[in-house]
């Protein structure tokens, strides 16, 4: 069951290319949320994600026009989001992004085998998901919580489709061996 | 086909477990994928596996927290800036004279009439935009979407709740009757951005506890009208 999102969406960036300052705002409202989560995950400070995010609306506020409806705008707004955080973390000197990815975004005080302690599964395999690569990570939350298609995940990511599902594949296989050194067999793969 | 390929088709169809549980394949590949979790057992569990990662991936990033309103105060200034340097003093006028104008006192009057004009019609407008992001037509539904603002659910804060995916093929009518039957009610969603929304759906009128909360999940999950359900606050 799904309410047809893209289509007002697109009726939105229209109307934003046009200067409706109203539209700007709802497409805001309704976007503003996963964007945020996205680009923390990437960039794992919450007030330069915050300051990234008011950049990718203004962008999509100055470039409405351009928007060809070739992709969702929720695919466009993530791919965005994304080159605005990359661009950024190159400008970073690696020292302070490495400080701070592992402090805020790669939580990794707790290892797996102190979640299997607490026997409970579910905690062991957050834990497990948040030891993923940040590559790993990235088609995960793609694909698990923005709900992106293997052709949406390859237009944010920038790789061909069969290394979405070729990543994809990795990493749910890399999140079954940290779960088997955690003490956790899922029999797959 | 010989052995190679349908090797080959098993690999591809393990694959697209992920996107088939987001609900994000295409109605071919989703056939497809059907057809081999109705003949193979072993596929079944793997899109079991999926379903838990998934739910957990979830949760992760519902834990990620909110922006704060900065950011929207921010960005409006920031366009606000843009178009008052797009449009520029009013031509032959000059500032001094607009700010004088302003001052008028028919021309005060004439801008708060107007400003209660276009308060009126922003607050139609929204109403609007809101409104096309109801599932079916208006009255139809007793489901309100994610652009109902967090006031008109804040009288059922209290109870026990579940983030919920419904499957693609559910009707609304199906969705009523299995809500209605279990007393549950959906007072968040669809979250943005994707094609198979997820819902905050209200499983027990009261904190259940965690051990009855999964229970009821459970139930969630195991109707063909759910595509996946996770406990959540």
């Amino acid at each position: 069951m799904s309410a047809n999102l893209s289509t007002s969406d697109e009726v939105l960036i229209g109307r934003i290319a046009q200067g409706d300052r109203l539209a700007m705002q709802v497409l805001f409202a309704r976007h503003q949320v996963r964007v945020y989560r996205f680009v923390l995950r990437l960039v794992g400070n919450q007030a330069v994600a915050e300051d990234l995010i008011s950049e990718v609306f203004l962008d999509v506020w100055r470039q409405a026009d351009r928007f060809e409806g070739r992709s969702a705008v929720s695919t466009w707004l993530l791919a965005i989001a994304r080159f605005k955080a990359l661009s950024l973390m190159r400008r970073k000197p690696d020292e302070e992004l490495d400080e701070e990815t592992a402090g805020a975004i790669e939580d990794r005080s707790d290892d797996p085998e102190v979640s299997v302690q607490k026997k409970d599964k579910s905690v062991a395999l957050r834990k497990c998901l948040q030891a993923l690569s940040p590559e790993h990570r990235e088609v995960i939350d793609l694909v698990y919580y923005h709900e992106k298609s293997v052709q949406e995940v390859a237009q944010i990511v920038g790789i061909p489709e069969a290394t979405v599902k070729t990543r994809m594949f990795y990493a749910r296989k890399r999140l079954s061996e940290l779960l088997k050194t955690a003490g956790i067999d899922r029999g797959w793969p | 086909m010989n052995e190679a390929n349908q090797k080959m088709s098993a690999d591809d169809i393990e694959a697209l477990l992920p996107w088939y549980a987001a609900g994000t394949l295409d109605a071919r590949e989703a056939d497809q994928v059907e057809a081999a979790l109705a003949a193979d057992a072993e596929l079944a569990r793997h899109l079991d596996l999926v379903r838990e990662e998934m739910g957990e991936a979830i949760l992760l990033n519902e834990a990620l927290g909110v922006p704060s309103g900065r950011v929207m105060e921010n960005l409006f200034k920031a366009i606000d800036k843009e178009r008052r340097i797009a449009r520029g003093p009013a031509a032959g006028h000059g500032l001094g004279g607009w700010l004088m104008d302003l001052f008028t006192p028919r021309a005060f009057a004439f801008a708060a009439g107007a400003a209660v004009v276009l308060i009126t019609l922003q607050a139609g407008v929204i109403a609007k935009l809101m409104l096309q992001d109801r599932i079916g037509e208006p009255g139809s539904s007793p489901f309100e979407t994610q652009s109902v603002p967090p006031a008109a659910t804040r009288g059922i804060d209290i109870g026990s709740f579940a983030l919920v995916r419904f499957a693609p093929q559910a009707n609304m009518g199906d969705v009523t009757r299995f809500l209605d039957a279990r007393g549950a009610v959906i007072v968040e969603g669809p979250r943005p951005g994707g094609p198979g929304g997820m819902y905050r759906v209200r499983v027990a009128r009261t904190y259940v506890g965690k051990e009855e909360l999964e229970r009821l999940v459970r139930e969630f999950q195991s109707s063909n009208l759910v595509s996946m359900a996770v406990p959540t606050e």
